[in-house]
């Protein structure tokens, strides 16, 4: 009973942030809203018990992915952008890609509730919080993509500093 | 979410709630009994005591972009570091190898964005030749 | 969960949460006297002498102050982003002392014993970083609104000074997580229980296997940047940017910028004093030999009950004649209180805890009035090209230690 009014919020609020994020016609705000939006997706982690993962959303998504966001909507200039033509030429195929997507993902759910079997909702008891049990995984069974995905971080500063030095 | 958990949590959202009520009522409140007397003049953004000159909201430096992302690279391998530190009793000499090749890789980043001179703020010596 | 116990958790905590807040306002209040006093004594003046007897009443005088003034928004703000500004920085700088335990005894509210802190949370430490990255915001969004060049330029200054220098402060304590293998601030502090050789206590900062001295230099450092003060307040700096990012910030919009920095000192003590100083653990082992350290609380208040007594009999006014015997008296009172049976063993966490606390806000104050201000890029480069190399291998070596030891 608990557990849905606090994912009803959640949801609520998520949803209502994504809306103003594609509404606000300010990408600051915009920006801003998405931070709230992904605020909103920490507390249904947390919700479900993912505790870690739960901070691991607020401190690298909304305090740092999101900062390169609206540092990078700072850079380019606003009032140039504001009096330029949106994107709203194209919103007509943009509504059929949708409502494509929403058929999609509509049939998907309609066809496994008949056919396929779901798998039934792990008992609460079992979903304690587990940083240990996923710190233990990541180092031990998961250990090589972890070491890929420190080669991806060095991919990715590379790449930084070459689109960073043409504008230097 | 469990017993425990919302037990734990319920109080940090109660006091985030109670703070940003706090901080609100202030701001209110403030508005409120502060007096309004707006001038033309008074309302200017603030510019040494000059006429303002052009948009505040300018492009600015590509440098504060770099530190950015540079930061959420090295923040990425920092909150890898606290799962790992958190069982590294029970890895022992397999998870200090494993860390250890992890920050290599990354020290190797680190250098490289040294020697680019991605680390320093004003241009290095060498850049400053090749713009004049 | 029973309902009824979930509500009356609920009410505790709803009183907790007043409690605290109340102090920490309070406490904010009088850390700006306290830093203003600190500030005159080292160039050798005075400091706040006139709203009350050495200058006590001044808080409150400059809060009165702050809610009368003026509420100009200049024209061009965004203001959605200009209002929500302080707001967030307010809010988001007195909800981290949520997390913070103040000592390991219990109080009893209507009946129900709770623990000396709000959100008890396992990952307690990753929340309060989690809070402080949320913090850029209200610095990049206040410079950004405000439509002023030296807002948007302290604003874009100080972010990038604090993501640059939140990355020492996580980095620093990776070494303490290694040694006591918890997130739980509670349990770092007793992690941290026992003596080294009988007499040296077992503080991170001390600690036998691989000290912290590393650690405790790039966190001090880091959160002194992180916290915009000086000698790293580029976001104010006076004499090239006015004011940063609350250049166009006035009355009580701008009294929240500030009450956020003095309420982020306190967090980030807090956090200093658990994390390397052993909280609220004293530094004196039980022994019979030291047992007198148990009425240190109720020594201090009343040395310093009567020093007031004698200073204040004296006062230049009569306000003060009154007003500090008066606090001295009940100063000696709580001398009292803090020696009988019952209370001793519980003042022992608290007052060590508050010690501690004080001390770093101590050389907080004292770093921010001795050393000069640093240049933006000396600053920059000393966060990514100092400070996160030491504390990176500082790692390293903690965990070498570690898995030696064992």
């Amino acid at each position: 009973m608990l557990d849905q009014g606090v994912f009803y919020f959640f949801a609520a609020l998520a949803i209502l942030s994504a809306i103003l994020v594609v509404t606000r016609r300010n990408a600051v705000q915009s920006a801003i809203f998405l931070v709230t939006a992904l605020l909103a997706t920490a507390g249904i982690f947390l919700n479900l018990n993912a505790e870690f993962l739960f901070i691991v959303q607020v401190i690298l998504y909304a305090g740092g992915i999101m900062v390169l966001f609206v540092f990078v909507i700072m850079l380019v200039n606003l009032d140039v952008a504001l009096h330029q033509v949106q994107f709203n030429r194209q919103w007509f195929v943009a509504l059929i890609v949708s409502a494509v997507l929403a058929a999609q993902v509509a049939a998907a759910i309609a066809v496994s509730r008949r056919t396929l079997y779901t798998v039934p909702a792990a008992p609460a008891e079992s979903l304690e919080p587990n940083t240990e049990r996923v710190a233990f995984y990541l180092f031990h069974n998961y250990m090589l993509p972890f070491e890929i995905a420190s080669i991806l971080l060095l991919v990715a500063m590379v790449g930084a500093v070459v689109m960073a030095k043409k504008r230097v | 979410m469990s017993g425990n958990l919302a037990q734990a949590y319920a109080p940090l959202l109660i006091h985030l709630l109670v703070a940003l009520g706090l901080s609100a009522i202030l701001l209110i409140l403030s508005s409120l009994i502060g007096q309004h007397r707006p001038t033309r003049e008074k309302m200017q953004p603030y510019e040494c005591g000059i006429t303002p000159v052009g948009d505040a909201r300018e492009p600015f430096d590509v440098k504060f972009y770099l530190v950015a992302m540079v930061f959420i690279l090295f923040d990425v391998e920092a909150v890898f570091l606290y799962p790992w530190a958190y069982v590294f009793r029970e890895l022992r000499w397999f998870g200090f190898t494993e860390m250890l090749l992890y920050i290599l890789i990354l020290l190797a980043g680190y250098v490289y964005l040294w020697k680019k001179g991605a680390l320093d703020w004003n241009p290095s010596k060498t850049q400053r030749d090749r713009q004049t | 969960m029973n309902d009824t116990i979930a509500r009356s958790i609920l009410v505790v905590s709803l009183v907790k949460v007043v409690v605290l807040l109340f102090l920490v306002l309070t406490a904010v209040a009088y850390l700006v006297w306290f830093e203003r006093k600190v500030a005159a004594h080292i160039q050798g003046r005075w400091g706040p002498y006139r709203v009350g007897p050495h200058g006590l009443l001044q808080p409150l005088a400059d809060g009165v102050k702050f809610l009368l003034k003026e509420d100009a928004t200049p024209a061009g703000v965004d203001r959605f982003l200009y209002f929500s500004a302080p707001l967030l920085t307010m809010t988001l700088a007195i909800s981290a002392i949520a997390m913070i335990p103040f000592g390991p005894a219990s109080i009893h509210i209507f009946g129900i014993a709770t623990p000396l802190v709000i959100a008890n949370i396992s990952v307690g430490l990753l929340a309060i970083f989690a809070i402080t990255s949320v913090g850029v915001y209200g610095v990049a969004l206040g410079g950004w609104s405000s439509n002023s060049k030296y807002s948007l330029l302290g604003g874009l200054r100080s972010s990038a000074q604090m993501i640059s220098y939140e990355l020492s402060l996580t980095l620093s304590v990776v070494g303490i997580l290694l040694l006591a293998g918890t997130f739980n601030l509670s349990e770092l502090i007793m992690r941290q229980d026992g003596y080294t050789w009988g007499h040296l206590p077992k503080w991170n900062l001390l600690n036998p296997t691989f000290p912290q001295i590393l650690g405790f230099f790039c966190y001090f450092v880091a959160a002194i940047a992180e916290t915009n003060r000086a000698p790293f307040d580029l976001a104010e700096a006076e004499s090239e940017l006015v004011a940063g990012y609350h250049t166009e910030y006035s009355s009580f919009k701008f009294a929240m910028f500030f009450l956020g920095e003095y309420a982020s000192m306190i967090t980030v003590a807090c956090l200093a004093s658990i994390l390397f100083l052993g909280g609220w653990l004293s530094p004196f082992p039980q022994t019979p030999g030291l047992d007198w350290t148990r009425y240190l609380p109720a020594g201090v208040l009343a040395v310093a009950g009567v020093a007031l007594i004698i200073h204040g009999v004296r006062y230049i006014n009569v306000f003060g004649r009154i007003a500090l015997p008066v606090l001295g008296v009940i100063l000696g009172a709580l001398s009292f209180l803090c020696s009988q049976p019952g209370v001793i063993d519980d003042i022992q966490g608290p007052f060590w805890f508050l010690a501690k606390v004080l001390f770093v806000l101590f050389v907080y104050v004292w770093v921010r009035w001795t050393l000069p201000r640093f240049r933006y890029d000396q600053l920059m480069r000393f966060g990514w090209k100092v400070l996160f190399p030491v504390a990176l291998l500082n790692v390293i070596l903690t965990s070498l230690a570690v898995v030696m030891r064992k």
